[in-house]
């Protein structure tokens, strides 16, 4: 019972984590109908830039603010520079245009900072609270974590429901002709849409990374999960990303405590395998009919 | 599989008989060099460049050095494995990021058998492909209720998530160490390298003139057709599920070819060798030799297997840590798949096929421009979307 109940708590942190990844392959996906295989790369890139102020002695949270930043313009640049051209294309091709810069932002770093394991520090105690007489795999780490998580969940949806700024983005994704024409810069909007994404996943990345070690590669399998987390909510809902990185969490966690760490992404796999056999326009959206 | 034959789906020259040809009706892809001189029948066809540049293989094998010999063998099942994706993304338009998986569970099919069992080298190959193909069904079953970004989303997680079974069963597959696998064993006193050589290349062609058949027949036509209008395919009688879980299992059975001969090459078979990496650079090998070609696959093998040991050296010269050469290598995967999908989507074989058309027009005199197959992969528009 006792490991059930830490499971469940470690499935709730690491949730949210992919929940956040979720969300911003569902800011991406509804801005511009790309998914995103290069998000995981560039929280990468951003968690390493952070380590490395660390590293030179600079604070936790200004370290924490220049990975934030750099997330925004490695966002609106990607899809300014590379994205962009193909938007409107094939649908294979911004596939493996990102996927492309998924190798491309991940051998980048394993050249600058070399392929070995780093750490990143946690600013908070990530020793489990006590509560009555057990000590429970729940930190002040983690308490940071949700808080923090919860805070951009509500930041965001401030901007898109009570911002002009945020009706110009929803209006950009939902009807570009139409927003084009009442003047809206939509390309503009494109752009902020993925530099948001790309704050986002930085700040998945600085969150899950004192739990992991800093490798090239070490986004890899958290991007799997964000994804499992927006496919189940079907790409196009932010809530159902939330609630589908929950579940996600959750799964993996038991199944990593249960069957052993090494079968969570085989996991994520099965999880994806079902949700899509099933569902594949996932939980949360209404069924739409194929154009034709 | 009761396929009916969709007359008129296919752009890019179905199969006709000798007795049938119809003036002006020349398969286009080929350009007029091929026209001159290969028969139009396509098993006819394709055993003759079979035959033809096995011949040309075993000369430079002859007199190459044995370390050349070696990489000429992983150009083979490099080659093999590219054009099963290639039949997968370029013909059925379906993208997989799980090759690399596929590779996997070949080479431990195979492996197993090695190991385990005193089968014939060619008949424990034979059980890889099996193994793979069926390994293939069970992916392609969701698969075929999947859209571009799910479906590679989908086999992204396969190519993560694989290789940790060795590591969670290792009774079974020998763990972090992996199998390992005796050498072929030459007659008489062939260098060990070249026979290897010869075996890969042997297996590669035969796999390669079976998937060419493949494509030009009413399954292949059947893979254009769901690939070009999924609705319109249905309409002709052809089951689109069913069609896209046989070309994922061909594609898998290929990539099963690859990881029985990549084992067999290389003595052993570890899972540390399977990473999201091998898909992604396979990918980028496809893409780099043109999408959906069965020649191009040759390029692309040639470019991932010399590609490293460029970058080796360019990495010494830029004086870079020890050890970048792959990390290079990989960033120029990256760096071309952005490239060529925004700059040259036909690949290189589709570019000297072009090279090759335009030439034969002007050797002729002909100023008809044939339409070419430029870019291989398609628009079409899927569920929830609209006309951009």
């Amino acid at each position: 019972m006792e490991r059930f109940v830490d499971l469940t708590l470690n499935g709730v942190t690491y949730g949210m984590i992919y929940a956040v990844v979720g969300l911003s392959l569902v800011l991406i996906w509804r801005a511009t109908r790309v998914l995103n295989f290069a998000q995981g790369a560039m929280a990468m890139l951003t968690t390493y830039i952070g380590a490395t102020l660390i590293e030179h002695h600079a604070s936790y949270w200004a370290a924490v603010a220049v990975a934030l930043a750099s997330g925004f313009v490695l966002g609106g640049l990607i899809e300014r520079v590379v994205v962009r051209p193909v938007e409107t294309g094939p649908v294979l091709n911004p596939v493996i245009v990102t996927l492309g810069m998924l190798v491309a932002l991940e051998a980048l770093a394993g050249i600058i900072w070399g392929g070995g394991l780093r750490s990143f520090p946690a600013y908070f105690s990530q020793v489990g609270v006590v509560v009555g007489k057990h000590r429970v795999a729940f930190s002040h780490f983690d308490i940071y974590v949700l808080a923090s998580i919860v805070t951009v969940l509500v930041l965001l949806v401030v901007l898109f429901r009570f911002t002009p700024l945020g009706l110009r983005m929803r209006a950009s994704a939902f009807a570009p002709e139409v927003a084009r024409l009442l003047g809206v810069r939509v390309g503009r909007m494109l752009t902020l849409g993925w530099a948001l994404a790309g704050v986002v996943g930085a700040l998945a990345g600085v969150l899950v990374a004192p739990k992991l070690l800093l490798s090239p590669t070490f986004m890899d399998a958290v991007f799997i999960y964000g994804f499992t987390a927006a496919v189940i909510g079907g790409l196009e809902s932010p809530l159902g990303a939330v609630v589908g990185g929950l579940g996600t969490g959750l799964a993996l966690s038991y199944v990593g405590g249960y069957l052993g760490s090494t079968l969570e992404a085989l996991g994520a796999l099965a999880i994806l395998m079902v949700v899509l056999m099933i569902r594949p326009q996932g939980v949360f959206t209404r069924v739409t009919s194929r154009q034709v | 599989m009761d396929v009916a034959t969709v007359p008129g789906v296919d752009p890019h020259g179905a199969p006709r008989g000798p007795g049938t040809s119809r003036p002006g009706l020349v398969p286009p892809s080929w350009g007029w060099v091929w026209k001159l001189r290969l028969p139009r029948q396509p098993m006819l066809r394709h055993l003759v460049l079979a035959l033809g540049g096995g011949a040309v293989l075993f000369g430079v094998t002859s007199v190459i050095s044995s370390y050349d010999d070696y990489q000429v063998a992983q150009i083979g099942f490099t080659a093999v494995a590219i054009a099963g994706l290639s039949l997968l993304t370029g013909a059925n338009g379906q993208i997989s990021l799980g090759q690399g998986a596929f590779i996997m569970v070949g080479a431990y099919g195979a492996g197993l058998m090695l190991v385990h069992t005193t089968l014939p080298v060619f008949l424990a190959l034979f059980v890889g492909v099996v193994v793979s193909a069926a390994a293939g069904v069970l992916i392609g079953l969701p698969a075929s209720r999947l859209r571009g970004p799910y479906l590679a989303g989908m086999t992204l997680a396969l190519a993560i998530g694989l290789p940790a079974l060795p590591l969670k069963f290792s009774k079974t597959f020998a763990g972090e160490q992996g199998l390992s696998i005796n050498p072929l064993q030459p007659p008489g006193t062939v260098d060990p390298q070249r026979w290897l050589a010869w075996y890969v290349l042997a297996a590669v062609l035969i796999a390669l003139v079976l998937l060419g058949n493949l494509m030009r027949s009413r399954y292949g036509r059947a893979f254009r057709a769901v690939r070009d209008d999924e609705v319109a395919a249905a309409l002709s009688g052809i089951s689109v599920a069913r069609t896209q879980v046989l070309a994922f299992a061909v594609s898998a059975g290929a990539a099963g070819l690859a990881g029985g001969l990549r084992g067999l090459a290389t003595g052993g078979v570890v899972p540390d060798a399977f990473s999201v990496a091998l898909s992604i650079s396979l990918l980028a090998g496809m893409v780099l030799g043109g999408t959906g070609s069965l020649l191009g696959a040759w390029w692309g093998a040639a470019i991932l297997v010399y590609a490293p040991q460029w970058a080796t050296s360019v990495a010494s010269s830029l004086h870079l840590r020890p050890g970048q050469g792959s990390n290079l290598a990989l960033l120029f995967y990256g760096v071309v798949l952005v490239v060529v999908v925004l700059l040259v989507p036909q690949g290189v074989q589709g570019g000297l096929r072009q090279l090759a058309a335009s030439t034969g027009r002007r050797l002729r005199g002909d100023g008809a421009v044939r339409s070419e197959g430029v870019s291989t992969v398609k628009p079409t528009l899927r569920e929830g979307e609209e006309l951009p």
